[in-house]
């Protein structure tokens, strides 16, 4: 049986970056991916801001499938806000191509001196006197490899978080229900310099659609719905808006769908156990956006890993601080803008036209969610009276 | 158990997403590369997941 002080479930950015920061802070380190192909089938629309990535790897060009200079974001009565960046050609958005960049990270973790197992599922923890028991399935094989730690970075799917006692089930009002079409053709009708966003509870309830450039006009097309407020699913939203807006069906090159966590959580750790990326709820409560959050968050575990590893401490207590520097770092803002979601939801069409329009004629240059937020509440102070102090 | 039926899955419309994996409480949804099950000693037939579905993939059977 073989030993090891961490392993990694799921080989995402989040499972990656944290197996790459285990590996370089020189533990041993294993990461094990349930399916066969890092990175494919996406479940993203694999959007990120580009500051934010160039902080955390070396951009490769490789994996970027387009860039963007800002958004337009369309209310429901399709009053347009345009956010871009300071100058023209100066790009704010990457539109990642993650079946490239998911392996580029997977190998940046093995390179670092990291296993990999694919098609090995974990199938159940054992706790077996001083360490763990992860239980194995590879291709059909049953195995076990013991660890001093298990970060479970397996998605909005988790079971690490269950088995080592915390509940990351997800209610009908936590999750964005998506579907997601990869489509061509698409440049005729739409900028493809910008992302899209179109808002309205009666064309997607509770959430948003999206169009993400992807190069040489295809697109991530997609939307997502929240299940507590939606009559029917998220694909016949899209599809009846795709109708809608004339687009046929007949250039889709990919389907892909998902769900998406947006509520974050109180615990986010336990007795040697770190939670990463969508398992611990790490995806913004507003945009849905969970890449950029998942790699700190897994950069974060693999230093508190480290620590524990050199201290020999896997107490809740010592473990206690992954969730401490996650919020310092970014657990703030999902807090915030759940609240800010929260609001957003009970609003009705007619008062998202009004905002919209209570920006209108006004160049947005600050792209992030803060800043238009910011502008909004200056704007219309009587309706985010009670947001003021959050984000002024 | 009360018998409210058994969930059932359209394989011809299931995306293999694991969005009903993340709604089940008794963990009765499982998803294995593109193959969905569902675990009929362990599902209480409580909807969630089948309401979660981006797909509309997922229905009761009486």
């Amino acid at each position: 049986m073989s030993e090891y002080d961490v392993v990694v479930v799921g080989a995402g950015p989040g499972g990656s970056t944290a197996a790459k920061s285990c590996a370089e802070e020189g533990l041993n380190v294993l990461i094990v991916e349930k399916r066969q192909e890092i990175g494919a089938p996406v479940r993203c629309a694999e959007g990120v801001s580009k500051s934010e990535l160039a902080s955390l790897v070396e951009i490769k060009k490789r994996w970027i499938a387009a860039e963007v200079a800002g958004a337009k974001v369309y209310s429901p009565d399709n009053t347009v806000i345009t956010l871009s960046a300071e100058q023209a050609g100066n790009e704010v958005g990457y539109i990642l191509e993650r079946k490239i960049f998911d392996r580029w990270l997977a190998k940046q973790a093995a390179k670092a001196g990291a296993d990999i197992l694919v098609k090995t599922a974990a199938i159940g923890i054992e706790k077996d006197g001083e360490a763990l028991k992860i239980k194995l399935r590879r291709a059909g094989e049953f195995f076990d490899v013991t660890a001093k730690i298990v970060i479970g970075a397996d998605g909005v799917e988790s079971r690490v978080g269950k088995w080592m006692g915390i509940d990351t089930t997800l209610k009908l009002n936590e999750i964005e229900s998506c579907v997601q079409y990869l489509m061509t053709g698409l440049d005729e009708k739409y900028d493809m310099d910008y992302c899209h966003f179109w808002l309205g509870h009666s064309r997607c309830p509770g959430g948003y659609i999206w169009l993400f450039p992807k190069g040489n006009g295809s697109a991530n097309f997609g939307i997502g719905v929240m299940p507590s407020m939606a009559k029917e699913t998220a694909k016949y939203y899209l599809d009846r808006f795709l109708e809608a807006e004339g687009i046929g069906m007949s250039k889709v090159v990919e389907v892909v769908a998902g769900g998406v966590p947006v509520s974050p959580m109180e615990k986010i750790s336990t007795e040697r156990c770190l939670l990463v990326g969508d398992a611990a709820r790490h995806a913004d409560p507003i945009t849905g956006g969970g890449i950029i959050n998942a790699m700190r968050g897994g950069k974060i575990a693999g230093k508190v890993a480290a620590e524990a590893v050199r201290k020999n401490d896997f107490s809740a207590r010592f473990l206690s601080r992954y969730d401490k520097l996650c919020k310092e770092d970014f657990g703030k803002t999902l807090e915030r803008n759940k609240i800010l979601q929260k609001k957003i939801l009970k609003m009705k069409d007619e008062t998202l036209n009004n905002l919209a329009k209570s920006l209108e004629g006004y160049r947005m240059e600050d792209m992030s969610v803060t800043g238009i937020v910011k502008e909004l509440i200056k704007r219309n102070p009587k309706i985010f009276w009670d947001l003021k102090s959050l984000f002024l | 158990m009360p018998d409210r039926g058994r969930i059932v899955v359209d394989r011809f419309k299931c995306a293999y997403c694991g969005a009903c994996v993340s709604v089940c409480k008794n963990n009765a949804n499982e998803l294995v590369e593109t193959f969905l099950t569902i675990d009929d000693s362990k599902c209480n037939c409580c909807m969630l997941c089948v309401k979660v579905c981006p797909m509309g993939a997922l229905s009761v059977k009486s």
